[in-house]
């Protein structure tokens, strides 16, 4: 179960609006051992493309350093497809390398619609979880 | 000599749950064979034929290893390499 507040998830749906017809990621960290997403962290997709994403590496560093340095863990890594469902695909899932992440994948397929999905991606297995959404 | 590696979530099964280990070496090739003696397999999940594994970001210091000629860059005593699996994906 992913519990995230509702001005989080919007954040994500914006940044995936944003950057569409590119693929959009980022991170958001909470107090380790707390699984509760808090800081909102996007980031540049180093890739540019509208079927693929890389966080760039130097600013993957200073990122997990200074998540390192706030005892935090990224609790949530998310990603939008841009032409296909918000569902894990073979890549998404063969570089998944976060076990205690919740990874949200957006769609922007359609311009109306926003989905909005979780899962557990562990040693290769996907999971899709609940998303409880709390109001402000 | 002594050079901290630092070992992210997934790879700590091979360091016995450590988040931080030390090694040697004059190279980052022999830093990694300096440690597959001892947490043997992990060597195995950073490097391939071609070098450092396409999808695993290494840094010396500040610097990601790509730059600095990958498993021949020179390592000295006090640096600090740091292991992260690259973050990545997509619709395909």
């Amino acid at each position: 179960m992913l519990t995230i507040s509702a001005e989080l998830r919007a954040k994500i749906l914006a940044h995936a609006r944003a950057d569409h017809p590119d693929e959009a990621c980022g991170v958001i960290a909470g107090p380790a051992g707390s699984d509760r997403p808090e800081r909102f962290i996007p980031m540049l997709n180093a890739e540019r493309s509208p079927t693929f994403y890389r966080f760039d590496s130097l600013e993957q560093l200073r990122v997990w350093r200074e998540m390192d340095d706030r005892d935090e863990e990224p609790v949530v890594i998310y990603h939008s497809h841009t032409a296909t469902e918000a569902y894990p695909s073979r890549t998404d899932i063969s570089y998944a390398s976060e076990p205690g992440a919740h990874y949200v994948l957006v769609s922007t397929r359609d311009p109306d619609l926003d989905e909005f999905r979780s899962f557990r991606i562990l040693d290769g297995q996907v999971t899709e979880e609940d998303v409880t959404v709390e109001p402000e | 000599m002594a050079i901290e590696v630092r070992i992210p979530t997934i790879l700590r099964t091979y360091t016995g749950g450590q988040k931080s280990v030390e090694g040697s070496g004059a190279t980052l090739e022999e830093l990694f064979a300096d440690l597959d003696g001892r947490y043997e397999g992990l060597r195995e999940r950073l490097i391939d034929e071609s070098g450092v594994r396409r999808f695993v970001n290494v840094y010396l210091n500040d610097e990601d290893v790509r730059f600095l000629g990958g498993l021949s860059a020179p390592v000295s005593d006090g640096d600090t390499v740091t292991v992260l699996p690259a973050v990545a994906g997509g619709a395909r």
